[in-house]
């Protein structure tokens, strides 16, 4: 696992001492990243992937950017409230997670989104650690 | 340890008692004169534990509900400030949150925030820098006396977290579980969207009561009584996430003349199915421009404030219990 909310891992501590490899990492990756996510999901290159915790729907396609679940604005019908034509990314997401053997995990707490790693390769960011949990 | 302005702890001391806790919302509105807020305060406060202060809800530009709960909390009349992330990124938010314990201001509503389409001026632009969890989270950090950045605060503020909950939205069955993620995150009270349809809430409420939720933090059953059948369809229609039954629109069209009347008799009806339904600690009163309605729904209904049911001498052994037991908590 990555050092999210822990310990900073080998990798971590090797790409924070290494600017230079974790950035030619980043421009290498970015354009296989967004070649591969977004006609599949949608990918919004936030740098901070949390599709697999959140049933394969890319939550910043919510109009909220929301990573923590649906709003209160839900219409009855499933869809979004600022978007009325588009299904909310959230109902989707709860939907989907059920047939993942990991579905457990759209529970966990996701920590606030580092904007400015926004367009960054999440990957590289990944192995960095990013982004650090919220203080307690 | 003492903070240097500890607010009113009226609204944590009654939840604390067990006793059902009564709280409503006003509207802050829109004149720099305090007068009109200072007035609809007075139509409730002997009625509801704390009074709510939104902010600029579904995105239309209102009196600040900082300062609007500030002047309330300065006339003695408890304040529960909701915050939202629709217009203040989390730099500001922290500032916020510090300035409203500096004004005795320490029941914080943590919430996401209506999108700005909805309001109107559509063509601002919407923060959502973090959510209603990530909130909880930063004044959970403000709380325990860091900044996000780490930097220290002392002493740190006292808040009193809490958040909402929409149990009439989908995804159903995904509600309860983000609730507990609320709860998680440091919510200690939570309000919910306002009721109309009974049997959704209390599926709701026994999902809950599965999760053991209703333990761990008391839960506050929105109402409304409806003024007109024109608000009714109102908020069928234009609300989203709001969920009001045919039935009840139908008896407020029918009711055309006397529509108010009806409007407090489903207000009180409500009140009545949800005080059969286990796991919950209390009303929270939405009249929406009709602040006068509250003092009617109490009267119906029987709901008082739970500080009122209180023995005088009782009252004051509880907020001691519940002060030391906190400074016992803030001091671990």
């Amino acid at each position: 696992m990555s050092a999210v909310g822990g310990r900073p891992t080998a990798a971590a501590r090797f790409l924070e001492t290494h600017p230079r490899v974790a950035r030619f990492f980043d421009i290498a990756l970015r354009p296989i990243e967004i070649a591969l996510k977004k006609p599949v999901f949608g990918c919004r290159m936030c740098g901070q992937c949390v599709l697999h915790e959140t049933g394969l729907t890319c939550p910043m396609g919510c109009p909220k950017t929301l990573r923590n679940g649906p709003c209160g604005g839900v219409r009855l019908n499933g869809h979004c409230e600022v978007i009325p034509e588009m299904p909310c990314v959230w109902v989707r997401a709860e939907g989907r997670s059920r047939w993942l053997p990991w579905r457990g995990s759209i529970l966990r707490i996701q920590p606030s989104l580092d904007w400015s790693q926004k367009g960054h390769s999440s990957w590289v960011n990944y192995f960095a650690g990013l982004p650090r949990e919220d203080r307690p | 340890m003492t903070t240097a302005y500890p607010g009113t702890r009226g609204f944590e001391d009654a939840l604390a008692g067990g006793r059902m806790v009564v709280t409503c919302e006003i509207a802050t509105g829109d004149s720099p004169d305090p007068a009109g807020l200072m007035r609809r305060a007075a139509l409730v406060r002997d009625h509801v534990d704390a009074v709510n202060l939104p902010d600029n809800t579904a995105g239309v530009a209102h009196l600040s509900g900082l300062a609007a709960a500030g002047l309330l909390a300065a006339a003695g009349i408890e304040p529960i400030l909701h915050v939202t992330c629709r217009d203040t990124n989390r730099i500001g938010l922290q500032s916020l949150l510090l300035g409203a314990a500096a004004l005795g201001v320490r029941n914080i509503l943590c919430l996401t925030g209506d999108h700005v389409v909805h309001g109107d001026q559509p063509d601002a632009k919407p923060v959502f820098d973090i959510d209603s969890v990530g909130l909880l989270r930063v004044a959970g950090s403000l709380r325990a006396g860091r900044y996000l950045s780490g930097r220290p605060i002392a002493p740190p503020p006292d808040l009193f977290l809490g958040s909402t909950e929409n149990p009439f939205a989908p995804p159903w069955d995904f509600r309860p579980l983000r609730l507990r993620k609320k709860v998680e995150a440091g919510a200690r009270f939570i309000q919910t969207q306002i009721v109309f349809n009974v049997p959704r809430f209390r599926e709701f409420m026994a999902r809950v009561r599965d999760l053991g939720l209703d333990r761990q933090v008391p839960i506050l059953a929105g109402v409304a009584p409806i003024r007109s059948a024109r608000a009714a369809r109102y908020m069928r229609d234009r609300i989203p996430g709001m969920d009001v039954p045919e039935v009840l629109v139908r008896r407020m069209e029918q009711a055309s003349g006397r529509a108010e009347e009806e409007g407090l008799r489903i207000g009180a009806e409500i009140v009545e199915e949800l005080r059969t339904i286990p796991g919950l600690a209390g009303f929270h009163l939405m009249p929406i421009h009709w602040e006068e309605a509250v003092a009617e729904t109490a009267r119906r209904t029987g709901l008082r404030p739970a500080r009122a049911s209180m023995a005088p001498a009782e009252a004051a052994a509880l907020a001691t219990a519940t002060r030391t037991a906190s400074e016992g908590e803030r001091c671990a």
